[in-house]
């Protein structure tokens, strides 16, 4: 318990930090998605990809665009892998099996960052830098866009108009990603994290023993992988691995990089659609399930009074001790709250309790604060239904900023909400029914069903954090997580570009003595409610022959 | 849609694809790499020199057996920096449970101290299995086997251990270490220099 007070120091201290940057880079974010200049190296791009950055485009061909863009992506990255060998700086690897680069190619491509695969075993420099880290910029840069795309649709009137989606994400990589990405990766290699093209190093140890020390451009792929919530390690271990994360303060700042962008877009949404106070409301919500979380495992970590690690006297088993078991809980929820899937501890090895919250935190949704981009219209989605429930109890028709939500706005959003749940258990069901992928837990009863539910979880909430333990590179496996993947990246996509164009029609309703109020405490508390209320009807069962099983067993 | 703006919309998402590949695939992995060389020292891994020759990387930790040794943490992939990775074992799993109570005996009898002194860095694996450091608990519960087989003055060796303390940066950051690699290779020298 001695620990408990640095670790509260530690998490206000990353807490003050975002606070911080809230207002200026929101501000600035939302700056990058309204001017209408562009930077020198913009037009070159949009020369060279033969864009036109001054049209606009409505809902139809913003999507077009962006799954022509992600389809092309997923082709590109499929044939890197596949084809490494021929690459220079492959290191002496050799292609991915095809079942496994379609897996990895989806994977990054939908901000998933799932392993299939295992980093410093399978992956050169080249395909890490040149394939999975340029998708970690991209599939970041496309969440932001989806987002703004909504934003835009939720400020303007009477307009089929969204954006141009090819500026957003040039704007999203080029101004906000990599300029970010390029600071901290420096600072990540001052604190130790490599940066490298060297092979192996091999090395004759005091011990008598030979152990081979590897390099690779992990600095930059680093940074990118935190601040674009991708999560996916340069080495099996990720983030714990002391290359990737050397010490107490790059943990802190790797948490700090997870959740900077996600909390500082209800910023940008509060500045775009005229109303700072409802990005407030959003991030409160997010804030009261991220903060509840975080007491949940902290306290079932601290108190561990389950079998081995009371044996072992406290919950180190899967922890590095440079990070102190406050420091890894810090991250594993910052990670499974932001779908970003970097793991800094074995999830796997938490007590039953805090790793059923881990579960718990991605079948929310990803919202609170989620991924980049996605975390927000996320929300968004939970800040309709809760608009529509409320207004059932007052018996007002829902508004929301202004906007009327109408049946065909009802479906979109519940569609949307319901894409998740549906896909993780729909295919967790379908997995388990399948021998060859019981044959691949590591053991039977319910944390065997706790390894194949969080996997289908990970995989559908573009989380990509592994419950370990399940030997997920399988053919099976790697096609259905990666349509597990698919469906939860690109449907609810879909149907938020297609809400916000229902909206974007709209003109907007003047607000009146009657109007549920959006950015009050008690509305605050019934998005967090229905988030959870959403999640709880749909996994309650699986989780309780899983997770909660295990805890009372 | 049709087949022709079909092709257009293939083309303007690979060209631009290619366009965004070299700037963020390989001009800003290049220009970190160009930041490295100011600092090569952290860019190339942290390397520990012992005569002018590599004997390991201070942040990845090394197996260290026998009695002469301060020990590092067990480790799932027996600190083999190519198979970076953890037990991923259930605290449920009996595996688990039996496996720390075997080794908190054969730590206590290594030690030659009672079963409940061992603290729980020395009973458990790490999340990469390369946790380059051990407990200051762990450390000084090895000390004096390690001064009695490397026939130093208990005092030496409590001092190494003490130098080799790294307390939280700014008191709260992180909780305090000893790097196994480091403390071993002062443990080094210094049974050199007190042989002299």
């Amino acid at each position: 318990m001695a620990a408990l007070i640095p670790g509260i120091l530690q998490i206000l201290l990353v807490f003050a930090a975002l606070a911080l940057c809230y207002r200026p880079l929101g501000d600035y974010m939302a700056r990058v998605f309204t001017t209408t200049s562009h930077w020198r190296v913009e037009r070159a791009i949009y020369r060279l990809g033969g864009i036109n950055p001054d049209a606009e485009q409505g809902w139809r061909s913003y999507l077009r665009s962006l799954l022509w863009f992600s389809l092309v992506s997923i082709l590109l990255l499929y044939l890197i892998v596949r084809t490494q060998s021929v690459l220079p700086f492959a290191g002496g690897h050799t292609g991915l099996t095809p079942d496994q680069a379609w897996n990895t190619a989806v994977s990054f491509v939908t901000n998933t960052n799932w392993q299939s695969y295992s980093g410093e075993a399978a992956l050169g420099v080249s395909a890490q830098a040149v394939g999975l880290a340029v998708q970690n910029f991209l599939s970041a840069a496309v969440g932001i866009a989806v987002a703004v795309a909504l934003f835009r649709g939720l400020a303007r009137t009477e307009t089929s108009q969204l954006g141009n989606f090819w500026v957003d994400l040039v704007r999203g990589s080029v101004r906000i990603l990599l300029p970010l990405s390029t600071v901290f990766a420096v600072v990540l290699l001052a604190g130790g994290v490599v940066q490298n093209l060297a092979d192996p190093v091999t090395v004759h140890t005091l011990g008598g023993a030979v152990q081979h020390i590897p390099g690779g451009t992990v600095a930059s792929q680093e940074a990118i992988k935190n601040l674009g919530t991708n999560g996916g390690g340069y080495f099996n271990a990720n983030a714990a691995h002391p290359f990737e994360n050397p010490s107490a303060w790059t943990n802190l700042l790797q948490v700090f990089l997870m959740l900077l962008i996600p909390v500082a877009l209800t910023r940008t949404f509060g500045v775009m659609i005229g109303s700072k106070k409802h990005g407030y409301a959003i991030l409160s919500a997010m804030g009261i399930l991220y903060i509840a979380s975080l007491a949940g495992v902290i306290a079932s970590e601290l108190v561990n009074a389950s079998g081995a690690l009371h044996a072992a006297g406290s919950a180190l088993e899967g922890k590095e001790l440079r990070f102190g078991v406050i420091g890894s809980d810090f991250f594993a929820v910052s990670t499974t709250m932001t779908s970003t899937g970097a793991t800094d501890a074995a999830h796997s090895s938490f007590t039953p309790l805090g790793g059923g919250l881990l579960v718990l935190n991605m079948v929310l949704g990803e919202i609170s604060p989620g991924g980049v981009g996605s975390g927000m219209y996320g929300m968004l989605m939970i800040a309709i239904l809760s608009v529509f429930i409320a207004g059932l109890m007052v018996g007002r028709t829902p508004e929301y900023l202004g906007k009327k939500i109408g049946p065909s706005q009802m479906k979109l959003a519940s569609l949307a909400i319901l894409v998740m749940p549906a896909t993780v258990l729909i295919g967790t069901a379908v997995a388990f029914s399948l021998p060859s992928v019981r044959a691949s837990l590591s053991t039977s009863g319910p944390h065997g069903l706790t390894e194949l539910l969080y996997a289908f979880v990970s995989a559908a909430n573009n989380n990509g954090s592994a419950f370990a333990g399940l030997s997920a590179n399988t053919p099976v496996l790697n096609v259905m997580l990666g349509l597990a993947m698919l469906l939860g990246r690109f449907l609810p996509i879909i149907l938020v570009l297609a809400l916000a164009s229902t909206f974007a029609e709209q003109r907007r309703v003047p607000d009146t003595a009657g109007t549920l109020p959006t950015h009050r405490p008690l509305f605050i508390g019934v998005m967090a409610g229905v988030a959870l209320l959403v999640s709880a009807l749909t996994f309650l069962p699986a989780l309780a022959l899983g997770p909660i099983a295990e805890a009372l067993g | 849609m049709s087949a022709s703006s079909s092709l257009r919309s293939f083309g303007t998402a690979l060209r631009t694809l290619l366009v965004l590949t070299v700037l963020l695939g390989i001009l800003y992995p290049a220009a970190i790499l160009l930041v490295g060389r100011a600092m090569p020292a952290a860019a190339d891994g942290s390397l520990v020199l012992d005569h002018g020759k590599v004997v390991g990387s201070s942040l990845i930790g090394q197996d260290f057996t026998g009695d002469t040794w301060f020990h590092p943490r067990p480790s799932a992939g027996k600190y083999d920096a190519l198979d970076s990775g953890a037990s991923n074992l259930a605290p449920t799993s009996k595996d688990l449970a039996k496996q720390i109570e075997d080794l908190r005996a054969q730590v206590a009898k290594t030690e030659n101290v009672s079963p409940d002194k061992v603290p729980a860095d020395a009973l458990t694996a790490s999340a990469s299995g390369l946790d380059p450091d051990i407990s200051p608990e762990y450390a000084r519960l090895q000390s004096a086997r390690v001064a009695a087989a490397r026939h130093l003055s208990e005092e030496t060796v409590a001092r190494l251990v003490r130098e080799h303390t790294e307390e939280p940066l700014l008191g709260f950051i992180g909780v305090p270490t000893v790097n196994v690699l480091e403390l071993n290779l002062a443990l080094e020298h210094a049974a050199g220099s007190e042989a002299q």
